[in-house]
């Protein structure tokens, strides 16, 4: 490593096992989010993934309150509020929905009665912050494996619905229509997200989840017309983001004011908001030279125009022989 | 009226689908009552009635998404099945927005295999299928761009393809027509005529307006107040049917070949009707309000 290197990444920066276990987590939890965060857009869930974070954020402030790991007070408290969800059959909780409202602020209320608890009983004065806005470089090593597993099974779960839940996102109807069990699939996908919103809660905190679960997915969409590219590309953003931002955070000890640090999480998101700014403005730039219109860009599409129009065909290829 | 139903033109061949003597019932409230009526094979029959007439609920009915409170749905002679790809489905609007990765060309191949777990392996075969589907309703121009982003009319054909490409024997679309312009409106209306007989596939097609599908229909269902009156167009929209299904008194117009059905001054007329009949200014534009 020369010399500019050595200023860029600190020394001791792949010595400490605080960053192993955070590039690690970070890796992961990112991966998991970047392919359901795909998934959760395209299912226009984004505000049920927001909703799911402010309400873990009150599992995750008891979790401090009873001395157990926060990792299970977030999930706990997500997954019943997913379940919830689907049991009333909010299926897409909307952000003008004024009884969801009612719902998060209240949750939240709840959140700050046991953070206010957790710093003045067990003057836990970090609890606030770490419940809140999270920091990867206290996970504690312990926390890995249970970590790694529910990522693993967040990530089985997508892979295996993957075709159902992209055809649910076109309109119920049309999937049930296709003999999807619409209602299952919905229910294990609202679990799926509790999980990975718990886990990136975790990560970067209960307030800055969606960042994670979003973020990513919002850049990558930009990008690609592809489902499968886009998801590929929100987990190579989400977990470059994560790792640029443990980077930076552990950089920033030699940053005004000395010594002190800044958030990882803080370093993480601003590193994903850049990430779509430029993406967004790449994009918006590309379109106005080719000036076209969104979404027809292709050059492909202009060069495919119909080479043959004979009817033929066509009577051809509805007649050849069935295929399901 | 049902007696209309089942007129002459329904042949030999038995139908592909059959709804015998279907009840619905929605909040308390009756929305569907003894509804009977077939589509035999190469088929294409109209669905029409006003809005709320129950044109959606009957395809919910069909497709197994609603259960009816008396009645059966018989595909091929038997009762549907729970799970039932023969039936490819249409519905009046996809939820997309413009800039979702989901190109034409995905949702085609969704309707190939969208039941399916796991993540697909790319395929010759697969993408052989989407390819020919695409050229067969003109969409090859837009199989790269993404859906939400092309217009009603564009969109409209992709779903087809999306739910042909199954290859079902029964295919449902709910109110393709609406908010398409002329042009675009002729175009799917003579796509699917020519899809129905060359591959002998039995097409209900739900409207609010006859006229556009006046060139292409072999029978009409006409839906009101829960009733439906089914047979050919000369049979079912007539004063007479029209005006014992609708319970007061209705004028079927013939002008310069399309059908105007416009509320009378007869006794007991519908005042909501009525008045939405008023509003319509120019006769001309006033096809089939009712
Ligand atoms: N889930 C429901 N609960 C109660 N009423 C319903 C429900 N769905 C539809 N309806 C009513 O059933 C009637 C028929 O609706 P629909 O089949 O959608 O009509 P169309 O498709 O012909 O416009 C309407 O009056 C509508 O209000
Ligand atoms: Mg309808």
């Amino acid at each position: 490593m020369g010399g500019f290197w050595s200023h860029v990444v600190e020394p001791g920066f792949f010595q400490s096992q605080t960053v192993q276990v955070a590039l690690l987590v970070g890796g992961v939890v990112a991966a998991v989010s970047g392919v359901v965060g795909v998934l959760t857009v395209l299912r226009g869930q984004s505000f049920a993934g927001h909703a799911l974070g402010d309400i873990s954020a009150t599992g995750g402030s008891g979790a401090f309150l009873l001395s157990i790991n926060p990792l299970f007070g977030f999930l706990g408290m997500g997954l019943a509020a997913a379940g919830c969800m689907e049991a009333i059959g909010v299926r897409r909780v909307r952000g003008r929905d004024v009884a969801t409202g009612i719902v998060l602020g209240a949750a939240l209320g709840v959140a700050a009665l046991f953070l206010y608890f957790d710093t003045t009983f067990h003057s836990t004065s970090g609890a606030a912050i770490t419940v809140l806005f999270g920091s990867l470089f206290v996970v504690s090593t312990s926390t890995v494996p249970a970590i790694v597993a529910c990522a693993a099974g967040a990530f089985a779960v997508v892979l295996l619905l993957y075709r159902p839940l992209l055809l649910s996102s076109i309109g119920e109807d049309v999937a049930a229509a296709r003999g999807v069990p619409v209602r299952v699939i919905g229910a294990l996908f609202i679990l799926t997200m509790a999980i990975t919103v718990a886990l990136s809660a975790i990560t970067i905190g209960a307030i800055l989840s969606t960042a994670l679960l979003i973020g990513p997915a919002a850049t990558a969409l930009r990008m690609t017309r592809r489902p499968v590219t886009a998801m590929v590309a929100a987990v190579a953003i989400g977990v470059a983001a994560t790792w640029v931002g443990c980077l930076l955070a552990y950089d920033s000890f030699y940053w005004p004011p000395v010594q002190h640090g800044w958030p990882v999480s803080f370093c993480i998101v601003a590193v994903i908001f850049v990430s779509y700014l430029v993406v967004d403005s790449a994009r918006w730039h590309r379109l106005r030279r080719a000036n076209v219109p969104a979404g027809s860009q292709d050059p492909a599409a202009a060069a495919a125009r119909p080479l043959h129009e004979s009817s033929t065909h066509d009577a051809e290829v509805l007649g050849s022989p069935r295929t399901d | 009226m049902a007696d209309l139903a089942q007129g002459a033109s329904a042949g030999v061949r038995p139908p592909i689908l059959e709804l015998d003597g279907i009840g619905v019932w929605l909040s308390g409230r009756e929305i569907l009552d003894d509804v009977k009526f077939g589509v035999g094979p190469g088929e294409l029959v109209g669905l029409i009635g006003s809005n709320g007439a129950g044109k959606t609920t009957i395809f919910r009915v069909v497709l197994g998404l609603l259960a009816p409170s008396s009645g059966r749905v018989l595909i091929d002679g038997r009762p549907r099945p729970r799970r039932n790809r023969s039936v490819g489905y249409v519905p009046q609007k996809i939820a997309l927005d413009p800039d979702m990765p989901l190109r034409s060309r995905d949702l085609v191949a969704l309707g190939l295999d969208g039941h399916r777990l796991g993540v697909p392996l790319p395929s010759r075969r697969r993408r052989e299928l989407v390819d020919e589907m695409l050229h067969a309703v003109d969409a090859t121009r837009f199989a790269d761009s993404r859906v939400g982003s092309l217009s009603g009319g564009e969109q409209q054909r992709v779903m087809i393809a999306h739910a042909l490409v199954s290859r079902p024997e029964l295919l449902l679309l709910d109110e393709p027509l609406a908010n398409l312009d002329l042009r675009s409106e002729q175009e799917v209306v003579e796509l699917l005529a020519r899809i129905a007989k060359e591959k002998g596939l039995a097409v209900l097609i739900s409207a609010h307006d006859l006229n556009p599908l006046l060139p292409v229909v072999d029978r009409v269902v006409y839906v009101a107040h829960g009733h439906v009156a089914s047979g050919t167009t000369d049979e079912v929209v007539t004063t007479e049917v029209l005006t014992r299904l609708y319970g007061h008194h209705v004028d079927v117009i013939r002008l310069h070949g399309r059908i105007l059905v416009v509320a009378g001054q007869g006794r007991g007329a519908d005042p909501p009707l009525a008045q939405e009949l008023g509003r319509l200014s120019n006769p001309l534009d006033d096809i089939m309000a009712v």
